[in-house]
Order: C-alpha cells, then sequence, then structure tokens
C-alpha cells in the first residue's frame, strides 16, 4: 500500500515542478506549487501510518500555509495583471541587482 | 637669594625642625593660572584684531593697550609669587635637617598592570635649588620682558607662553617620576618651539622652531626608552624607589645600567645642546632676546644637566657613560668655544659660548662632581641670563635707532655697533660684570663654579681612563682661555672703539628703560656673589677665598649631599679614594690662581689687540678667509647633517611616499577594490531577474544534494 501512495507521491511532485520550470503563466506556475505541496501531503499522510500521528499533524501545517499562501499569491498576481496587463513571468525580470 | 643665612650663622645648639612643605602645588600652578589668565587676553585681542581688519581697518593700526596692564601685573606677577613661595620652603627646609626627599603626591596618575604613577612632586635640596634659579631669575626675565616686549602687538601671547614655559620648567625638576619629569621635558620642549617661532610670519624663524623641535624628538627618543628600561629593571618609575635600589639591582659598569644611562644622555644631549645634537640652540636664537636669556641659557637648556644629577646614582654605577658624558661636554665646550670666536651676529656668540658652558656643566657631571655640575648651572645662569638681557638691551637701542632713520642693517650685527658704552652705561658696566665672571676671573661666580669643574676634570685622570682624563682636563683649561677671548672680543665689538651705526643713528642710541635695566643690575650682582655659596676650602683658607672672610666654605657641596651621597658611595666603593692633586701636581690653589691670572691677561691682551682692528659695518665687510671662514662657517656642521641626515632622510621619505605609499599601499588597496568590483559584476551576470531560472537552479541543487547524500 505504501509503495503506491510514494509512488503516486513522487508523480504528482514531479509533474508540479515540471509545471513550475516550463510553464510561463503565473497562474499555471501557481499551481503547480500547489500540487507539489499536496505531492508532500500525501506522501505525510502515507507514512503517517507506519510511523504516528503527526504526519497528519504536519499536513494541517501544509494546508494552513498553503491557503495563506494562496491568497497572498493570488493577490500578487492579480495586481501584476492590472499593472502589466499579462502574467506572462518571462516580463517580470526587474527583481535582480 | 643664595646669600641667604648660612649654616654657620644659625644659633648654636638650636633644634632642627622638621622641613613641612609650603603649598608646593600652588608653586607649580600660579605660572599656569598665569598662562591661562594671558591666553585667554591674547585670544580676545587676537579675535578683536581679526574683527577690525574684517571691518576695513588696518589691524596694526586699531590694537587696544588696555589689555596690556593686565598682562604685566599677571605675567611676571605669578611667577614672583612663586618665587616668595619658594623662598618660604627654602627657609622651611634650610631650617630642617632633611635627608630622604619628601614627596608630595596629589593624585594616582596612571595605574596600567605593573605600572602605577602617581601625580607627585618631589621636594628635596636638588629641586630647590633648580626651583630657585627658574623662579628667581625666571621673575628677573619676565620683568625685563615688560620693556623688551611692550610695543610688541603679541604681548600678551607672549607672557601666556613665557608663564607656560615656567610651569613645565617646574614640573621637570619637580617630578617625583620618570614620567612626570618626562611631562616638564616635553613642556618646556613644546614652550621652547612656541617661543623660537614667536614672530612666525619669518619663515626663518618659524623654521628654526621646527628645528629645535625635531632635533629635540632624538633625544626625547632616547629618554623613552631608557625609561622603559628603568621599568623592565625596577618595575617601578618612582625616583624614591628606583635609586636606593640601583646599587643592589644593578652590576657595577653592567651592560644594563650602561645602556639606560647612555639612552638618557642622549635626551640630555638634545635638551643641553650637546654634540651631536647641539645645532638647534643657535638657531634658536630667532626667538625674542629674553626668551634666550630665560630658555636657552638660564633653565631650559640646563635640564639634561640637572637630569645626569639627579640620576648620579645610575650614572656612578656606569664608569663607560660617565667617561661619554665627560668627553661629550669637553669637545662641545671647545667645538663651541671656536666657533663663537669667529661669529659676528651678538647673540650667535652668546648661543655658542651657552652651548661652551653646558659642555662644561656636563664634564663636572661627567667625572663624578655632581654638585659642580649644578654649582655651574646655578652661576652660569645668573651670568649668562645678564649677558642675554644685556644683548636685549643693546639690541633694543639699535633697533630703535635704526627705526628712526628707516634703516635696514641688522641691528644684532657686532659690526653695525661699536663705542655704544657712552649711551648705555648701565648695560656696559653689568654686562662687563658677567664677561669677567664668565672668563673666571676672581672672585666673580664664574672663578669658583669653572675652577671647580676643571679641578675635578683634573682629580679624575687619577681614578679611571688616566689618559682620557688628562687630555679632557687640558682640553678643558684651553677652552676656558679661549672663553676669556671670544667674550671679551663682543664686549669691544660691541661697547667700544668708535661708533659704527652711522651718525644719525648715533643719536637716538639710548639706555634701555629702567625696567630693563634693573633685572640687569640684580642679576649683576648675584653675578658677583652667586660663587661665594661653594668657595672650597683650600681656598677658602687661601687669599682667593678672600682670606676667610666669607662665612662658609663648599656650602652647595654639603647642601646636595642627600642627593650625592649615594653616588658618591658607589665611587668610593669602586675607584677608591679621590685624588687630591692635578695631573701635573699643583694644588687647588694654585691653579686657581694660574687660571685667574691666565684669563684676566688674555682679557686684556684681546680688549688691546682688539681695540686695533678694523671693522667694517657688516654691509661693507668682505666674507671671512681662510681658518676664519672656516669658523664663521661653524665648521661647517650644519651643512654636513644636511648632506649626510637631513637629504638622506629627505630621500627616504620621498621613497616612502612615492614607492611606498603611492605605488604600493596604494597600489594594494586599489587593486582590492577593483577585484571586488570586478568579481561583483561577474557573479551579478547570474542574477538574471527570471523566476524561472531561479527555479532551475534551485532543482538542481536540490538534485545534487540529494545525489550526493544518497548515492
Amino acid at each position: 500500500m505504501l509503495t503506491e501512495a510514494l509512488t503516486t507521491s513522487a508523480l504528482l511532485f514531479v509533474i508540479g515542478t515540471f509545471g513550475v520550470l516550463v510553464r510561463r503563466n503565473a497562474i499555471i506556475m501557481f499551481l503547480c506549487i500547489e500540487l507539489q505541496l499536496n505531492a508532500v501531503n500525501l506522501a505525510l499522510v502515507a507514512f503517517s501510518r507506519y510511523v504516528g500521528v503527526e504526519g497528519q499533524v504536519f499536513v494541517f501545517f501544509v494546508m494552513t500555509v498553503a491557503a495563506a499562501e494562496a491568497a497572498v499569491g493570488l493577490a500578487i498576481i492579480i495586481s501584476i495583471f492590472r499593472h502589466y496587463r499579462t502574467v506572462n513571468v518571462d516580463n517580470f525580470n526587474l527583481l535582480k541587482w | 637669594m643664595t646669600l641667604a643665612p648660612f649654616p654657620s650663622l644659625l644659633q648654636e645648639g638650636a633644634q632642627p625642625a622638621a622641613y613641612e612643605p609650603v603649598l608646593p602645588g600652588l608653586i607649580v600652578l600660579l605660572p599656569l593660572l598665569g598662562f591661562l589668565v594671558n591666553g585667554v587676553l591674547a585670544m580676545r585681542v587676537g579675535a578683536r584684531a581679526a574683527a577690525a581688519v574684517r571691518a576695513g581697518a588696518d589691524g596694526a593700526e586699531h590694537q587696544d593697550d588696555g589689555h596690556k596692564r593686565w598682562v604685566t601685573l599677571v605675567g611676571p606677577g605669578v611667577v614672583g609669587l612663586s618665587f616668595v613661595l619658594v623662598l618660604l620652603n627654602f627657609a622651611g627646609m634650610f631650617h630642617a635637617d632633611l635627608h630622604d626627599p619628601v614627596v608630595v603626591s596629589y593624585w594616582s596618575w596612571m595605574v596600567t598592570g605593573a605600572l602605577e604613577v602617581d601625580a607627585a612632586l618631589q621636594l628635596d635640596q636638588l629641586s630647590m635649588i633648580m626651583m630657585l634659579v627658574v623662579t628667581g631669575v625666571g621673575f628677573l626675565i619676565h620683568v625685563f620682558s615688560v620693556g623688551y616686549m611692550h610695543d610688541d602687538p603679541g604681548y600678551a601671547r607672549y607672557f601666556s607662553y613665557l608663564n607656560l614655559f615656567v610651569f613645565f620648567m617646574l614640573v621637570l625638576v619637580l617630578g617625583a617620576s620618570f614620567p612626570v619629569m618626562f611631562v616638564g621635558w616635553e613642556g618646556v620642549g613644546l614652550c621652547s618651539y612656541l617661543l623660537i617661532g614667536f614672530w612666525f610670519q619669518d619663515r626663518e624663524k618659524a623654521d628654526a622652531g621646527k628645528k629645535a623641535f625635531i632635533v629635540n624628538r632624538i633625544g626625547d627618543f632616547g629618554f623613552l626608552v631608557a625609561m622603559f628600561l628603568v621599568f623592565t629593571t625596577f618595575g617601578t618609575l618612582a625616583f624614591a624607589e628606583v635609586f636606593p635600589e640601583a646599587p643592589a639591582l644593578l652590576e657595577y659598569g653592567g651592560a644594563t645600567v650602561t645602556a639606560i644611562t647612555l639612552f638618557f644622555f642622549l635626551g640630555a644631549a638634545g635638551k643641553s645642546a650637546q654634540i651631536p645634537l647641539y645645532v638647534w640652540l643657535p638657531d634658536a636664537m630667532a626667538g625674542p632676546t629674553p626668551v634666550s636669556a630665560l630658555i636657552h641659557a638660564a633653565t631650559m637648556v640646563t635640564a639634561g644637566v640637572y637630569m645626569v644629577a639627579r640620576m648620579a646614582v645610575l650614572f656612578a654605577l656606569a664608569p663607560v657613560s660617565s667617561a661619554v658624558v665627560a668627553t661629550v661636554g669637553v669637545l662641545t665646550a671647545l667645538l663651541a668655544a671656536t666657533i663663537a670666536l669667529a661669529q659676528y651676529d651678538i647673540k650667535k656668540v652668546l648661543a655658542y659660548s651657552t652651548i661652551s658652558q653646558l659642555g662644561y656643566m656636563f664634564l663636572a657631571v661627567g667625572v663624578g662632581a655632581y654638585y659642580v655640575g649644578i654649582f655651574h648651572l646655578m652661576t652660569h645662569a645668573f651670568f649668562k641670563a645678564l649677558l642675554f638681557l644685556g644683548s636685549g638691551a643693546v639690541i633694543h637701542a639699535m633697533h630703535h635707532a635704526l627705526h628712526r632713520t628707516h634703516s635696514h642693517a641688522d641691528p644684532q650685527d657686532m659690526r653695525n655697533m661699536g663705542g655704544l658704552r657712552a649711551s648705555m652705561p648701565v648695560t656696559w658696566i653689568t654686562m662687563w660684570i658677567a664677561t669677567l665672571a664668565i672668563a673666571g676671573v676672581w672672585p666673580l661666580a664664574g672663578f669658583f663654579s669653572k675652577d671647580e669643574i676643571i679641578w675635578y676634570a683634573g682629580l679624575a685622570a687619577s681614578s679611571s681612563y688616566p689618559a682620557l682624563f688628562t687630555v679632557l682636563w687640558v682640553l678643558a683649561l684651553a677652552t676656558a682661555l679661549l672663553t676669556a677671548i671670544y667674550m671679551t672680543r663682543l664686549m669691544v665689538m660691541t661697547f667700544h672703539g668708535a661708533n659704527r651705526t652711522g651718525r644719525e643713528e648715533a643719536r637716538h642710541l639710548h639706555e634701555a628703560p629702567r625696567v630693563m635695566t634693573i633685572p640687569l643690575v640684580v642679576l649683576a650682582v648675584l653675578s658677583v656673589v652667586g660663587g661665594w655659596v661653594n668657595v672650597p676650602e683650600e681656598v677658602a683658607a687661601s687669599v682667593l677665598g678672600l682670606a676667610g672672610a666669607l662665612p662658609t666654605s663648599e656650602w652647595l657641596h654639603h647642601w646636595l649631599e642627600p642627593i650625592t651621597a649615594g653616588a658618591a658611595a658607589i665611587r668610593y666603593e669602586h675607584l677608591g679614594e679621590p685624588a687630591h692633586a692635578a695631573p701635573f701636581g699643583g694644588g687647588e690653589v694654585l691653579w686657581a690662581g694660574l687660571s685667574t691670572l691666565a684669563a684676566l691677561a688674555l682679557v686684556l691682551f684681546t680688549a688691546r689687540a682688539a681695540a686695533r682692528w678694523k671693522v667694517v659695518p657688516a654691509a661693507r665687510a668682505a666674507a671671512p678667509t681662510g681658518f676664519k671662514s672656516l669658523l664663521f662657517n661653524k665648521w661647517y656642521v650644519d651643512e654636513f647633517y644636511d648632506r649626510f641626515v637631513v637629504q638622506p632622510v629627505l630621500a627616504a621619505s620621498r621613497f616612502s611616499w612615492r614607492v611606498i605609499d603611492a605605488v604600493l599601499i596604494d597600489g594594494a588597496v586599489n587593486g582590492l577594490g577593483l577585484v571586488t568590483r570586478a568579481g561583483g559584476a561577474f557573479v551579478s551576470l547570474f542574477q538574471t531577474g527570471q523566476v524561472n531560472t531561479y527555479a532551475l537552479v534551485l532543482t538542481l541543487g536540490v538534485l545534487a544534494i540529494l545525489g550526493f547524500v544518497v548515492f
């Protein structure tokens, strides 16, 4: 049972990572990050069956942070969109030296 | 003042009272107070003059003289009060039977690790004599300055510096430890610099001040090194602890004590203008003449002699150093006396004469006659201060006369003088007294002190280094004769013969005001009687000692015995009983009689010879030729130093600046900056601002670490 769960988790994480690296749409990248988080959640829950309840407690933390992050991240994306009329991250490279 | 009651006048059987210092701190603080008051006045005057110039007025025309009354009152007043306090203390110590020095400690000055230094003053017989000279002669010179400097716009500034000098000089002679003495030592050097360059608008005079300061730094380096050596050897720097312990801690003639004393002597040679560091003193004549009298004749330059006498125990333990001191002293005395023979500037003659007499003092302390060095220091303070003040009166008169006719002739050049005795009788007579005193003519002050020095130099020939001391003794005798010649030459060229100032100028020559002549008269009296405080026993009984008319003999010797007893014991232990005859036989009376006859004969001979000289005023005079030019140009020592010391140092400094500083250090610093900036520019290329790039690098990094951990 653990093998299947971890395999699924790994697949989801790789898909998420791949999406973050390849896609240029900020919303899609954002969703991919969520996918990565949830892949980790899945792994934590799977392990908690064998190790203890701490894994599930951790999942709640991750979900809380993810919710907060989603709120802030989406707000930023919206204000960026209002300014530039696009959410293509290739256009945003001001944050350097 | 030294004629104060002699021991034999004490009532028989009177119980000696314990000595209680009378306000010793106030003696030191009064001149400092004078410095502050005069300094504030000087700053206000300066500010007002500057405001007047800014307002469009000519600053020199609009100086107000209201403050000068206060300066006249405060400047000499504080030194006079100090002198009164010193006299009170002297009276107290005189009637007391004081063996150990009285140390008055005020506060703990430095406490670091093993080093503890108190701000403390030491009152004993030696510092008492020095205080009497510093405040007594100092007071007379302050009074003289009132007349000499009265028309100078820097009147208040002058007196503030002079008061500050007296303060530091008192700290020097009263300090109870090496560091406190060093504070005074540096302070008088500072005041000397300030007063030499007093007329700093004149580039040459400002340079003379700098020269004095820089040459003195070399000596101060010696003082510091010696002080460090004392501390590592003794673990303390207080006089009262170092000197009693010295005979036990230091090996007689050992390397440590020789090094300590030689380094101290380097300091003394700088401050007291001895070979090889004497070159600053002739240039120091750029300062006002009373300054030359006070600092560069009577007090500051004798600090080196005082130091050697103070450290008599250490020098007695180091026979090699003592021999060096004596040799350097005699050579300096001889060299300076030869130069003085050919100078035309009246103050330059006196400056070289001072160097020469200081050489005598070092001969005295070098042969172990420490009290004789102090004795000559005292008598020299009287007659040399008198000579300088007299020359000041002459320059004052010459300056006014030349000023009247707008002549540009040098008021200090003796070739422009001649026949001044008619218009300046008081100066003429008092300066003759000083001249006879310095030449060693009986019964004036210089006769007793100089004779004593030569006598002890002769005695030293039979203890250690007989050949060396015999030579020194002969040279000292020869120098005594040169002294008579150059001083008579000065007097004849200045006061006798035909007047060379010019007819119009001669009408304006006049005697100095009374405020200037009274100090001259007082010093003349002291130059006559000053020697009587220490008439040797043998001489006192003979005709030369006024046939026993004096109430005491060797008073100063006995007075200073508590100071010199330690050194005398060491010398007695290692050198044995001192001799009682000069190298070629003869007793003290015989040699004293011979030398005074020789001095008198030379004075008369030089006076007769000089009367026939054809002296032409400086403007028309030809440059000296032959041997005379060698002497006139001071043996080219300044040129030698310039070529072999100053220029190499300048070249090394230029190398340090152009190569080491500008190329190496600046190159290293700027190079480091360049490397940092280039590195930053290169690394910033990776900072694209593209979030995907960052994410990619992050992922690759995680993968790399993961791969490293797993495999």
